[in-house]
């Protein structure tokens, strides 16, 4: 994976206009953001962001400090250095015919994606994995004519023990609660 | 108890304190409005236009060392507050806005007079809120005062759907704030305290920059204590200015594109700086590439994103200034920095930077040092922005801590008067000058019905230049003397006093000063002063922009003849 590439964790409390502050911060900033993914996180009231900066262009360190001062977010890690697991979901439609469907499915099978949907003359594929997966796939599936694509952003974890992000975020849990 | 939504608000500011708050209202803050009879210890000053409450209350809030409070209706009344926010927001002052907002029901649906006014203040307000039941209202406001006033203070807006002030609840002050997300860093990291303090220790030439920073934590003597102990000379930014006492012989000055030469010089020579409570603005670093190209910076600062933001620093100190001066002051030896000292002298005695020629006409900088010598320095100066700005910077000497109010970050024209009325009402026993462009004047000049509705005694000098001085500056220097837009005409200014009903006097002759400024004095109610000064003069010394701190434009030298009596040269010690 591209070492410019750095990958921030956010966790923010579930209150409306968190996103919009966020993304109008980066956008006043001039930070050039290449992904936000947002889900639910392990605990009620806290949501887990996860943000791709190109560093080339960016000082992923601003990021993550100006992150850092917006009242929302509780916690923002740089976890980019760490041994993580990063993943990427798309949806890919590509032109098929009956003579081209086959050689599709072999190359789907490869990238242990699966196909989700038929149609006389598409077939639409779900893979996950990370980016250079995704892109390598989707390169190789070029050749038939895409149609379509939808894509996730990356979203990523710490390998092994939970690190600092959840410790912190029960003591964020526990005070909420008093 | 079951309060209304207006009710709970107001029992909310009593319990943070607030006595005064700055407004204009309309339909959408009419509940509110209603209620505050109610509480008589809310004194509701009426400004002219919403601007002026925000300004208002930033010089309030500055002056004080309390939160200011302003108050608008929705839509027109919320954006006409935009400028002062944002100007709140670059100097980091303490000041909460209120805004009436269209009932819950018509939200979204552009109703009359509604507009997103949490959506526009995001990027200028450290949080805000849209509060959506008058039950989470009291925990909003314990939020807003917390966050305004605590780790580096900003602007927090609180936006009040009308219904949401007539809405019943149970009314219960929280004691503390839950805010998982926002904890500032108070204590400064041992290990770096102790990295500064052996650079320091071991620096030849070491120099302190003082920013706002040190007035806003308090520090004053905890600087005093570091520059006198280990003998490091001290220059200050433009909003620093007063956070240590201009005669000190270890003052000098201020840095930056119209700073002392002298200051710029040892900013340049500097083996090790210690920048406190500042942002490295490019008013005050100029060219960054340059930036104090022989310096280890040690950056003393409460907000971490403001470090390496625009300089690198060696040693980051994330902390109160003055909690981290304290930590750091124990571990300074006492070192004399004779040489070093005496080669700033020598700058100040070949570049004194401000010296005031012997002219016939008015100028504008004499007006200035006039006013600072016969307030005899007690005054608190509250500016406009442009020319008169920087001479009353450069040209009053500044001793007691936090006696300017000045718009720095956001350099807003016509944030002078109301400001100073912020500044009279909070401090009602102090002495207030408004020194004041014309131009600056013109843009919040409706604010004189203020002043005379509540008698706030405010001073105004208008510094009558006949021109938008400092642009014209500009255009005389870097765009071949054309003077596009800045020859900038006005109103009688004595007439328009006596038309708002406050005594004013025309002084254009050097003579007429002092016995001017002495009769305003006099006056126990505002008075107002236009003082026509020579239109072209300029401000030196000036690092023109793009170039580096070291290279300053100095007077043109054929100018020689001076007086001597500038405020600052005269007190101090050359
Ligand atoms: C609201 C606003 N508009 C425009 C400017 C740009 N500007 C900076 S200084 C200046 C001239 C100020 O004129 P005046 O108040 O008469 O002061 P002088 O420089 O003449 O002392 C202008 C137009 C500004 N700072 N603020
Ligand atoms: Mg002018």
């Amino acid at each position: 994976m591209a070492t410019t590439k750095h990958t921030l964790v956010a966790l923010v409390t579930d209150k409306p206009g968190v996103l919009n502050r966020m993304a109008s911060m980066f956008r006043r900033r001039g930070f050039n953001i290449e992904s936000i993914a947002v889900g639910h996180s392990e605990l009620p009231n806290l949501s887990r962001m996860t943000i791709v900066v190109d560093g080339t262009t960016t000082s992923v360190e601003q990021v993550r400090k100006q992150l850092d001062k917006v009242v929302d977010v509780v916690k923002v890690s740089d976890i980019s250095g760490d041994a993580i697991i990063s993943r990427e979901l798309a949806l890919i439609k590509v032109k098929a015919t009956s003579s081209s469907r086959s050689e599709i499915i072999e190359i789907v099978d490869i990238f242990r994606a699966s196909i989700v949907d038929v149609a006389s003359d598409s077939v639409t594929i779900e893979v996950t994995g990370d980016e250079e997966k995704i892109s390598s796939l989707f390169n190789l599936l070029r050749a038939f004519g895409i149609k379509e694509v939808a894509r996730t952003g990356r979203i990523a974890m710490v390998r092994g023990e939970p690190g600092p992000l959840p410790m912190e975020e029960k003591t964020a849990r526990a005070k909420r609660q008093k | 108890m079951k309060m209304t939504g207006a009710q709970i608000l107001c029992e909310s500011l009593v319990r943070e304190g607030v006595e005064v708050i700055f407004g204009i209202l309309g339909g959408s803050v009419l509940p509110l409005y209603d209620t505050l009879p109610q509480y008589p210890q809310l004194r509701h000053i009426l400004v002219r236009h919403e601007q002026g409450a925000a300004h208002a209350a930033d010089g309030y809030a500055r002056a004080t060392g309390k939160v200011g409070v302003c108050m608008a209706t929705s839509g027109p009344g919320a954006t006409n507050l935009v400028t002062g926010i944002a100007n709140a927001y670059l100097d980091s002052v303490s000041i909460v806005a209120i805004t009436g907002q269209v009932a819950r029901p018509f939200i979204g649906k552009d109703a009359f007079q509604e507009i997103d006014i949490t959506g526009i203040t995001l990027p200028i307000t450290k949080h805000n809120y849209l509060v959506l039941d008058a039950g989470s209202l009291a925990e909003t406001v314990k939020e807003a005062f917390h966050l305004t006033r605590s780790g580096r203070p900003g602007p927090v807006l609180i936006d009040l759907p009308r219904d949401v002030q007539i809405e019943q609840a149970e009314f219960h002050y929280p004691s503390r704030v839950d805010l998982p997300g926002y904890k500032p860093t108070l204590q400064g990291h041992p290990a770096q305290i102790k990295k500064a303090a052996k650079l320091i220790n071991e620096a030849r030439q070491p120099l302190i920059i003082a920013g706002r920073g040190v007035i806003i934590s308090g520090a004053y003597n905890e600087l005093k204590e570091l520059a006198e102990r280990a003998q490091i000379p001290v220059v200050t930014t433009l909003l620093g200015i007063s956070c240590f006492p201009e005669s000190h012989v270890l003052s000098y000055g201020m840095l930056g594109m119209h700073g002392m030469a002298y200051a710029n010089m040892a900013v340049a020579a500097a083996d090790v700086l210690i920048t406190i409570g500042m942002r490295f603005d490019d008013r005050a670093t100029a060219k960054v590439s340059a930036f104090a190209p022989h310096a280890h910076i040690i950056h003393i600062d409460i907000d971490p994103a403001e470090i390496g933001k625009n300089v690198r620093v060696d040693v980051p100190i994330v902390g109160d200034v003055k909690v981290v001066l304290n930590a750091l002051n124990k571990l300074i030896i006492s070192t004399p920095h004779i040489d070093w000292i005496e080669q700033l002298d020598g700058w100040r005695r070949e570049h004194p930077s401000i010296e005031i020629r012997d002219t016939e006409g008015l100028l504008p900088q004499f007006v200035i040092c006039k006013i600072y010598e016969v307030t005899r320095g007690e005054a608190i100066i509250v500016t406009g922005v442009g020319q008169h700005q920087m001479w009353a910077a450069q040209h009053c000497c500044y001793d007691r801590p936090n006696s300017i109010i000045s718009s720095g970050g956001l350099g807003t024209m016509g944030f002078g008067l109301p400001a100073a009325i912020g500044a009279k009402v909070g401090c009602p026993g102090d002495m207030v000058w408004l020194i004041d462009g014309d131009g600056s004047f013109q843009m919040t000049i409706q604010e004189l019905a203020t002043i005379v509705q509540d008698n706030i005694a405010v001073k105004i000098a208008i510094i009558h230049n006949s021109y938008l001085g400092m642009v014209r500056q500009w255009q005389e220097l870097f765009y071949g003397k054309r003077y596009v837009a800045t020859p900038l005409s006005g109103p009688d200014y004595v007439k328009i006093a006596e038309a708002y009903g406050l005594p004013g006097l025309r002084v254009t002759r050097k003579a007429e000063v002092i016995p001017a400024i002495q009769q305003a004095m006099d006056e126990p109610g505002p008075f107002l002063i236009d003082f026509v000064v020579e239109p072209e003069e300029n401000v030196y010394p000036m690092v023109p922009p793009g170039a580096a701190l070291a290279e300053v434009l100095e007077a043109p030298k054929e100018k020689a003849k001076v007086l001597s009596d500038s405020a600052k040269l005269s007190v101090s010690n050359i």
